[in-house]
């Protein structure tokens, strides 16, 4: 097993005095597709956006490299080498494709080209489609798009939210097929999904989360032939 | 016709020139609202108080360059202040909440301004090369009113390269569309919204220091007016837009002094034509020319 890359411990996260995640513990071990499924609702999106920065946590910490960066602000998240593509792409419709892909890599200061070939190697549409406008794009190519401009900040982690939504099931597929080809580049990821049929094939890892409390884990293999997960989220 | 122009042609010389002076002011609305989506009502006062600094620097006995380096450091200075103490405490509040906080900074200028003047009207110096008077076509001005169009053009080229092809404008394009997603991308939003305020109040000062060099004195109600017409200009061209700033500013300028050459009965009539044109716009296109389909922020 490959050492620890992420260590959440005892996560809460309040919105307004509602608590949506009630203390979680989980590891990311460097390397590895790890994934958080379950219903809306039960506090996914609100995990990730804690370790983004994005929250401040009520209580617990987030470790990533044995450092403790609970609270600390979204600039210094990125910075450690943690990126998140967030919920619904959100892609900056009015600039360019080739600026969608540049300002990921806002803190950098090193040449990028190497890092848009690759890029642009993943998805040859967005090399295709790179002067024009981000809004343009289909909702496919938004999420490529997204992927891409997450990548660009040169991350250790990559963080995703709900990559399938919306998307034709071909497309989904696309998308797992990148998730597995980012991660056999060495970069870890963390994948919140609904679409939990796919989420466990891909993954090596899975956390069932219910309600603000982790109920389950186990590899993606044992999680997919768990009767309860098969009942509750994969309707076989 | 050719006759009636050249009769006229120093209004239509003060109209391009004065709507320079609006232009330079109107970016500051605008910019500041496609950022914030805030109008910056503290705005005019901000560039009156640049014209008493340069009141005051020159009665202390600077010289012109370093008075003229000073309203532009301290204008710039007073405008990231304001956004700071005034506006960014309340950036998770409603909005309007940060509009009356941006109404109580322009009263507080301006009880500041009297305070400081004793509400006697000062004199604002001449600045040599700006006065100097100049002879166009049978017309005689001040160099100011050619200095103004053209600076101006100059001043914009500038800005819309700096928002198209560089980083912080990039930023600044993002921050304007989506705080969340800019700060994933690690952008510190403040440092952005704190150089839009730079921007802004450094058109302000180099605007004071043409418009006020035209009328020649301050007093603390000196922002209200030009500050007010800089906004309508923002509204027409649409406001976010900073092309659409521009252009409105000089149709404004230009209309409200062409007006007077139809007569003394008219001249009266040059402010209300600005904003009967404002309540036009709002009725028949809200949005003004370039001004981006009503999709609010979410």
């Amino acid at each position: 097993m490959s050492e620890t890359i992420l260590k959440i411990n005892d996560l809460k996260v309040n919105y307004g005095g509602i608590e949506a995640v009630k203390g979680i513990s989980f590891d990311v071990p460097a390397g590895q597709i790890v994934t958080l499924i379950g219903a809306n609702g039960a506090g996914k999106s609100s995990t990730l956006r804690a370790i983004a920065g994005l929250v401040k946590p009520s209580g617990g910490s987030i470790e990533f490299e044995g450092e403790n960066i609970t609270g600390l602000d979204p600039t210094s998240i990125v910075t450690k080498g943690i990126t998140l593509v967030p919920e619904g792409r959100k892609i900056f419709p009015d600039l360019t494709v080739l600026e969608n892909l540049k300002i990921g890599a806002y803190l950098r200061k090193d040449d990028l080209t190497d890092d848009l070939n690759w890029v642009y190697d993943l998805f040859p549409r967005l090399k295709e489609r790179s002067w024009q406008e981000g809004g343009t794009l289909s909702g496919g190519e938004q999420q490529m798009l997204a992927v891409g401009r997450a990548l660009m900040s040169r991350p250790k982690v990559i963080m995703m939210d709900e990559p399938s939504l919306g998307l034709a099931p071909i497309i989904v597929r696309g998308i797992f097929d990148i998730i597995k080809e980012i991660n056999k580049r060495g970069v870890t990821v963390l994948l919140i999904e609904q679409n939990a049929n796919m989420a466990l094939k891909t993954a090596h890892i899975g956390y069932v989360l219910e309600t603000g409390r982790l109920t389950m884990s186990g590899s993606g293999e044992e999680l997919l032939a768990n009767e309860q997960v098969k009942a509750a989220y994969l309707g076989t | 016709m050719i006759e009636f122009l050249h009769e006229n042609f120093r209004y239509l010389l003060s109209g391009i020139s004065v709507g320079g002076q609006y232009a330079l002011i109107a970016i500051g609305y605008t910019m500041v609202y496609g950022i914030l989506r805030l109008i910056n009502f503290a705005h005019g006062d901000v560039f009156m108080v640049a014209g008493l600094i340069m009141v005051y620097a020159i009665a202390g006995g600077l010289p012109m360059w370093l008075s003229i380096i000073l309203v532009i450091v301290l204008t710039v200075v007073l405008g990231v202040a304001i956004e700071r103490v005034a506006y960014k405490p309340l950036r998770s509040s409603p909005r309007m909440s940060v509009m009356i906080s941006a109404i109580g900074v322009s009263y507080l200028l301006q009880n500041c301004a009297l305070y400081f003047t004793g509400g006697l009207p000062r004199s604002y110096p001449a600045i040599p090369f700006l006065s100097k008077q100049i002879t166009i076509w049978g017309a005689t001005t001040k160099m100011v009113t050619l200095i103004t169009p053209i600076l101006t053009l100059v001043l914009v080229l500038a800005l819309v390269f700096l928002i198209n092809h560089t980083k912080i404008g990039m930023a600044m394009r993002a921050v304007a569309k989506d705080f969340e997603t800019s700060q994933l991308m690690g952008i510190k939003i403040n440092s952005v919204i704190s150089f839009t305020f730079v921007i802004g109040c450094f058109l302000a000062a180099i605007g004071s220091l043409l418009y006020f060099s035209n009328y020649t004195t301050v007093v603390p109600t000196s922002g209200a007016m030009p500050g007010l017409k800089a906004f309508v200009a923002a509204v027409f061209g649409g406001i976010g837009s900073i092309p659409g700033a521009v252009i409105g500013a000089f149709i404004i300028g230009i209309c409200e002094n062409i007006i007077k050459a139809f007569g003394q009965s008219w001249t009266v009539f040059s402010d209300a034509f600005t904003f009967v044109l404002l309540i036009i716009i709002l009725l028949v296109k809200p949005t003004g020319i370039f001004g981006e389909k009503a999709t609010d922020k979410v």
